[in-house]
């Protein structure tokens, strides 16, 4: 049975299908068609405004490395410059190589790179160090939570550094399907009410973070990536099997079987949730540590890293004796005393 | 299990240890006399007695802080034949009577929903399940009445996308029902939340899985069981042989939907295991939901209510960028009438419904065309459901209907816009915009 023709030039063999509608392409209309659908994205969101300096979160994975390519391509019509910053979290072995992968990148593109290291603006702490120490007290999954706090403050300062006025990550519709699914499986309603938007505007001198993929699926920015031809790092971190995201992802999975729009449906869902006044997160007010946004004394980076220094990673997370049910009440007294504890130093 | 606190710290999921059995010597945890037969968490086993006062106590609980419900009100308890309905018309039963404190004050009726024609149920069973069903009916004080789906007349279309619902609705307004309780319980609320979550129903999960459903309008739907988990249905309907009736699940014809659901039921119950308080966690969430409609929305609170579900529209097309996402992916398989419709140029609607007398012949010559006209009054759930049907099954001509009317009624609306003057509280609101 022959190849049937793009449906968008008519011209071309059709080389693949989108993931979505099952609509047959060549590579390039497929391309362009992702190319436009990220420019639709970007203006109706009104995301990157004309001449502003973009810091590119850039981690040599797919994500990233896609979202570096498009907008590289859609620079001159959106009028906006371009930094790389990579953030070097010391995880040995796997951080090096994805970091040599953003350096080839950032040369070929002839794009300036900043790598920002864990090592240097967290008083030595590498993400092997805080594992090793969470690892002492038999719960090696809070690792991620750490690296997930300190990564967006690392991010926060590489693009101060390069002075960029917005941050992108590359972020897509699967990511954002997943963290909703996860909010909601843990309960997170704060973190739901915060989030759903195009990400966040800025509040209290934080720069403005978006996310261009948001609405792309991730069969298609691997597809992207290999139309054209795209070098990027692919394997997973070692602490990511521990983390509980992979129960939402293999629900998303399951999902998508059944419904190949699934992870649209819930990006859908997030925008238009609506919940009650009372759990919206305060006015974030500045860290008495460090200045960065805060809504409480001590900002959750601080918060963490106070509790490594003073060998007790559990305290800002959230130690407590478990009966077994959850105990919120609990949770939030200990962390409140964590904090307490730590302000009164 | 991995649950957050209310401040973004998040403690370390940490595997239960098992709960511990009634074992000998112990005692219930409330009284400290009874023989404990209950483990209702873990840790805590309950006598019977105890558990009884814990059961109803929620129940009552539940009625009283909401207070909804008021004396002599005509209330439509819908009875599925299941376990937590079935619960659910035992308390009230029991909280009518007498002797019980603090009476229950409203007027009951139950309506039992007979689906085994849907169900591709034999002619033997439904009857043997039906003799069941009123035998248990016979034995009660209050009226009942039982619909099966050929009596009401409605199509298999919605019955598949919203299923019972129109039907105890339709009850409900013939003999001045003013509510409708159903029996879902903590768990299948959970499940219901994230399937719907799922489903692209962001919005509405409130009315989906909140205590209150409003969107009928003159009939309220309340869910006096969201408490009362699965397991508490069960262990309470078998100290106190609370009578069900067995009914197979409904073969529904919308195979996406459906899979949806259990899929996230199977979920739900292997994380569960693993983490205890996944399904109090996910209810106790979907009580901080609200409803309110977006503050963006165009068309203000007051907007147009989707076709199906009777929820307010949560397409705008303007700025959404899912909505975007849908259109693309869908644009290269409707056809031109329908692309015109989403754009939202106006075609003049046919005056006549689906191609009958009167039919302007050009626009909708075919039952087919009278699709987009539909589709731009679905919520985005619903157009996405509409898309999993066999694509031969007509519309309902109520639901045409309706969807011609709408049209009509926006078109007439525009034509004579321009001659309409405003009042000057109008006028204020859109200089200030």
């Amino acid at each position: 049975m022959p190849a049937p023709t793009c449906a968008s030039c008519h011209a071309a063999r059709a080389a693949l299908r989108r993931p979505r509608s099952g609509q047959a392409l060549c590579g390039p209309c497929f391309c362009s068609a992702f190319e436009a659908e990220v420019l639709h994205t970007v203006v109706a969101g009104r995301l990157l405004p004309p001449g502003a300096v973009v810091a590119v979160g850039a981690s040599g994975g797919k994500d990233s490395t896609v979202l570096a390519h498009v907008l590289r391509e859609l620079a001159p019509r959106l009028d906006i410059t371009l930094r790389l910053v990579a953030v070097d979290e010391g995880i040995s072995g796997y951080r090096d190589a994805a970091l040599a992968a953003v350096r080839r990148q950032a040369a070929r593109w002839e794009l300036p790179l900043t790598v920002v290291a864990y090592e240097d603006l967290f008083g030595g702490w590498t993400m092997d160090a805080v594992a090793r120490s969470t690892a002492g007290t038999g719960r090696s999954r809070s690792c991620c939570t750490f690296c997930g706090v300190l990564r967006r403050r690392a991010l926060e300062e590489g693009a101060r550094l390069v002075g960029a006025t917005h941050i992108v990550t590359g972020h897509n519709a699967d990511d954002v399907a997943e963290t909703v699914l996860m909010n909601f499986l843990r309960g997170d309603a704060a973190r739901l009410a915060r989030g759903g938007g195009l990400g966040s505007p800025g509040e209290g001198g934080a720069l403005p973070r978006c996310r261009p993929l948001q609405f792309a699926s991730q069969k298609e920015v691997v597809l992207y990536a290999h139309f054209r031809r795209l070098d990027y790092f692919s394997e997973e971190c070692v602490y990511a099997p521990e983390a509980f995201r992979g129960h939402a992802r293999d629900l998303l999975k399951l999902l998508e079987a059944a419904r190949p729009t699934a992870a649209l449906d819930l990006v859908h869902s997030a925008e238009r949730l609506a919940l009650a006044p009372a759990v919206q997160p305060p006015r974030p007010g500045a860290c008495s540590r460090c200045g960065a946004l805060a809504s409480r004394a001590l900002c959750q980076a601080c918060a963490l890293l106070d509790g490594l220094d003073r060998g007790r990673p559990r305290l800002a997370i959230g130690e407590r004796e478990h009966r077994g049910g959850a105990d919120v009440q609990g949770t939030r007294g200990r962390a409140q005393a964590a904090v307490q504890a730590a302000a009164a130093f | 299990m991995c649950q957050v606190g209310e401040d973004y710290v998040d403690p370390p999921p940490r595997e239960c240890p098992p709960a511990p059995r009634p074992g000998r010597g112990q005692k219930c945890v409330k009284c400290k006399e009874g023989k404990p037969v209950v483990a209702v968490r873990a840790g805590d086993a309950f006598c019977r007695d105890c558990f009884k006062a814990f059961y109803i106590h929620k129940f009552r609980a539940m009625l009283g802080k909401n207070r909804l419900i008021f004396p002599g009100e005509k209330v439509l308890l819908a009875w599925s034949g299941g376990p937590s309905s079935s619960s659910m018309v035992w308390q009230v039963l029991e909280g009518l009577s007498q002797h019980s404190a603090k009476r229950l004050r409203f007027v009951p009726g139950v309506v039992y929903v007979d689906e085994g024609a849907v169900c591709g149920q034999s002619l033997e069973d439904r009857a043997k399940t039906l003799a069941e069903v009123q035998q248990i009916l016979c034995s009660i004080s209050f009226p009942w009445h039982v619909v099966s789906l050929e009596e009401a007349q409605m199509t298999s279309i919605t019955w598949l996308l919203c299923p019972r619902s129109h039907l105890i609705l339709h009850v409900a307004r013939a003999h001045s029902y003013s509510k409708v309780m159903t029996g879902d319980s903590c768990t299948r609320l959970a499940i219901k939340l994230m399937t719907n979550l799922a489903l692209g129903r962001g919005a509405f999960l409130a009315w989906d899985t909140g205590f209150s459903d409003e969107r009928y309008g003159d009939v309220v739907v309340v869910r006096p069981m969201r408490d009362h988990t699965l397991k508490e249905v069960a262990f309470y309907n078998r100290l106190f042989a609370v009578p069900s009736v067995f009914t197979p699940a409904v073969d529904t014809k919308a195979p996406e939907k459906a899979s949806i659901h259990r899929l996230m039921e199977a979920f739900v119950h292997r994380l569960q295991a693993q983490f205890p308080s996944t399904v109090s966690t996910v209810y106790r969430t979907s009580e901080k939901l609200a409803k309110a409609p977006r503050e963006s929305c165009a068309e203000g609170p007051q907007g147009p209510r989707c076709l199906l579900c009777l929820c307010t529209l949560d397409i705008d097309a303007a700025d959404s960028a899912t909505a975007f996402g849908v259109q693309t992916s869908a644009l290269s398989q409707m056809p031109p009438s329908t692309l015109q419709a989403e754009a939202g140029i106006p075609t003049t609607p046919c005056s006549a419904v689906g191609g009958g007398p009167g039919c302007c012949g050009k626009a909708c010559g075919r039952e087919g065309d009278s699709q987009p006209q539909v589709i731009k009054q679905l919520c985005y759930s619903c157009r996405a459901n509409m898309k999993d049907l066999p694509s031969l099954d007509p519309l309902p001509p109520y639901i045409l209907a309706e969807a011609q009317l709408r049209s009509q009624r926006a078109w007439v609306m525009q034509d004579i816009q321009e001659y309409l003057i405003k009042d000057s509280a109008d006028e204020a609101e859109t200089t200030e915009s």
